[in-house]
């Protein structure tokens, strides 16, 4: 990209800088002997053209073609900004259902669903496990008329919905599926996406049921479905989130999340899918954590590299699927109890390094997370934070403003080196099925939450309000708090609903699902006609328990 | 072997996935010279109890993200004392609204560590009791 002469003489000059640099130190010293990105990539004092000497153009290219670098589309934010959309749901569905409109009438731009842990792991409200947890961290969801009452008010044609949901996602995607049409609306009008990621709830977020296998075959299904009847539907979102969140740095986030969609990719391809059929509905989930340049670097990163693992290793041919499309949520993990109003400040440049590093859609965390679910108050907030960052401070006006950094695209190149380097690792253990198996990312993220914490403790690394600049007396909030008698009127709900549906039909369509379950037909049809008849989530999922069998997480430590 | 060294069971209460700081504890007391027994994800207060006589440990340390702690802790207090466990110490941690903490003390709880806590002063929590 630079003209040979130029670096070569730039190199010389640089020395020279450095030395000049060094020679005052006693003078003028620095704050630390090493700086480091959170990946412990080294970070310089200064960036010139001579650290990328070696990038050439066809790295960078121009946005909206390959390798994508810069950006999934020509345009960017020129043309529609990200989809903004908050993670929401507590209690019950007609709770969560409020908050929905209030998020609307706000100018969010999209939903998001979060489910409680029962649902998540496929039990009903009245099961003995669900005890504590019913409608805590999301929304109950035991059967369709839930799903009825949460979408109330709310054409689904008219809207996207992104559902985090994963070992029951066919599940779940079977009742969205029957509410529309309830709605007369038909499948491929919806527009959403499941998260339907089993591989990083072996590794990092823990809603796992059935063993990989299995939990494989249903997430092929699910492509092989959509492919043919859900065109605008993403049937995956490839999750490095939680992996982050779990501890790991920004490019194992990378590396993991990335070996995770490889191995989808092979596994449906093996099962006879083109890859072109359904790479171009698959869609990712990021963290947007502290190291403000790592992170953009990080996003730009990934982009240029499943590009390119598209392209050379699986031979896709349509561009569609050589682009990476993500959503980013800031870190939670980031957040503080104490001093919870400084959370704005780090929320609000996790969410510049996500749109600076060319996101499709936004979740800002609220400010009182660390303490509990959010109130309305925080969540409105960090709504704005959001409109703050599309409207008001000219970023979104040009594509990739900071391409070009000397910087940022030296560390942009770090980054896809590192991560590239972890797959070929992973690869040799047999690929991300086997390399979660025999517990190698588990324990490479364990290390890093280690040494994170150790390094907050020894004051390494700054936390403020936590080892810096501690207040003596904490304000007192209002939090939000779940009604108490949620589950007790959601197991009444429940009850009643099982004692009023057609039982013959429940268990027809029970009947026909195991059936469907032991082959290898597509499940699809047979979950629908399940959910249809009002068959709980629970007695679905319990069915499935029984082909499938259940997994059994290995403890490491 | 010149003294006994303290057995901990760090366990994760409920259906919560949020296994992080479970396991960085966990380490934390190890490093600190304990033996650490780690439960792994999903467990009901009775399969707390039991792994914690079964492994005769003298403190357990509850984790919970998901907002169950108030119905999830206090039973482990309870059925250890049922069981004739009495003085093994029960600590929590999570994500914990400090209104909930006068409760959960009360129903037997020695302490709750909220976000932020260093594992040095768990670690040093726990010798000084033990």
């Amino acid at each position: 990209m630079f003209d040979y002469n130029v670096v070569k003489t730039l190199k010389i000059q640089k020395t020279e800088w450095d030395k000049m640099v060094r020679s005052r130190s006693d003078r003028f010293p620095q704050r630390k002997t090493e700086f480091k990105t959170d990946s412990n990539l080294p970070v310089e004092a200064l960036y010139t053209p001579a650290e990328i000497s070696g990038l050439s153009f066809d790295e960078l290219g121009f946005p909206g073609e390959y390798p994508f670098t810069r950006g999934v589309q020509p345009t960017m934010y020129r043309g529609r900004l990200w989809t903004m959309r908050q993670y929401a749901g507590f209690g019950t569905a007609e709770e969560t259902n409020e908050r929905f409109k209030y998020l609307l009438e706000q100018g969010q731009t999209g939903l998001s669903v979060a489910f409680d842990l029962p649902t998540q792991i496929g039990y009903d409200s009245d099961h003995p496990l669900a005890r504590g947890e019913v409608g805590k961290v999301g929304v109950v969801i035991d059967s369709l008329m839930d799903m009825e009452l949460l979408f109330a008010g709310i054409p689904l044609d008219k809207v996207s919905t992104s559902m985090t949901i994963n070992s029951p996602a066919a599940v779940i995607l079977a009742m969205y599926i029957a509410l529309a049409e309830k709605q007369g609306v038909a499948p491929e009008k919806l527009n959403g996406t499941i998260q339907n990621d089993i591989l990083k709830e072996y590794v990092a977020r823990g809603t796992y049921i059935f063993p990989p296998q299995p939990s494989m075959r249903l997430i092929t299904d699910i492509f092989a479905y959509c492919a043919e009847k859900m065109p605008n539907w993403n049937t995956i979102s490839i999750s490095g989130y939680h992996i982050r969140e779990a501890g790991s740095t920004a490019v194992q986030e990378i590396a993991f999340t990335l070996a995770d969609g490889i191995a989808y990719v092979d596994a449906a391809v093996k099962v006879g899918l083109d890859v072109d059929e359904f790479a171009p509905r698959l869609s990712f989930f990021f963290n947007a954590h502290l190291n403000f340049f790592e992170e953009v670097a990080k996003f730009r990163a990934a982009r240029r590299l499943w590009a390119k693992i598209m392209k050379e290793r699986f031979g896709a041919k349509d561009p569609k699927s050589w682009m990476l499309r993500f959503h980013t949520q800031t870190a939670g993990s980031s957040l503080t109890a104490q001093q919870p109003d400084v959370n704005i400040m780090r929320v609000a440049f996790q969410a510049l390094s996500a749109v600076l590093g060319g996101t499709q859609s936004l979740h800002t965390n609220s400010r009182d997370e660390a303490l509990a679910l959010p109130s309305q108050s925080s969540v409105l907030l960090a709504l704005r934070t959001q409109q703050v960052i599309g409207y008001e401070i000219g970023v979104t006006d040009t594509v990739d403003p900071l391409g070009g950094s000397y910087y940022l695209e030296a560390l942009t190149d770090s980054i896809e080196m590192g991560a590239a380097d972890y797959i070929a690792k992973i690869d040799e253990l047999g690929g991300a099925v086997a390399a979660i198996e025999n517990g190698f990312m588990q324990r490479e993220i364990q290390q890093s939450a280690y040494t994170y914490q150790r390094q907050i403790e020894s004051a390494e690394r700054i936390v403020i309000g936590v080892n810096k600049f501690l207040l003596d007396a904490e304000m007192p909030r209002d939090l939000l708090k779940v009604n108490p008698a949620v589950a007790d009127s959601q197991v009444e709900k429940l009850k009643i609903l099982q004692n009023s549906r057609d039982q013959r039909q429940v268990a027809d369509a029970l009947r026909s699902l195991r059936t469907v379950a032991q082959t290898s037909q597509n499940i699809m049809p047979a979950l629908i006609g399940a959910v249809k008849a009002y068959a709980t989530l629970g007695e679905i999922c319990d069915i499935l328990r029984e082909v499938f069998g259940e997994y059994r997480q290995q403890v490491l430590l | 072997m010149s003294e006994k060294r303290i057995r901990v069971l760090v366990a994760k209460a409920g259906l919560d996935g949020h296994d992080r700081g479970a396991k960085v504890i966990a380490q934390a007391l190890r490093d600190a010279g304990m033996e650490v027994i780690y439960t792994g994800l999903r467990q009901t207060p009775e399969q707390i109890v039991e792994a914690a006589i079964q492994e005769d440990v003298q403190v357990v340390g509850l984790s919970s993200l998901s907002g169950a702690h108030m119905q999830l802790f206090p039973p482990v207090v309870q059925l250890l004392r049922e069981q004739g466990a009495v003085d093994v110490l029960v600590i929590g941690g999570g994500v914990i609204p400090m209104e909930d903490i006068p409760y959960l003390k009360e129903a037997g709880l020695s302490e709750i560590f909220t976000p932020g806590t260093s594992t040095e002063d768990i670690a040093k929590y726990i010798k000084d009791r033990v």
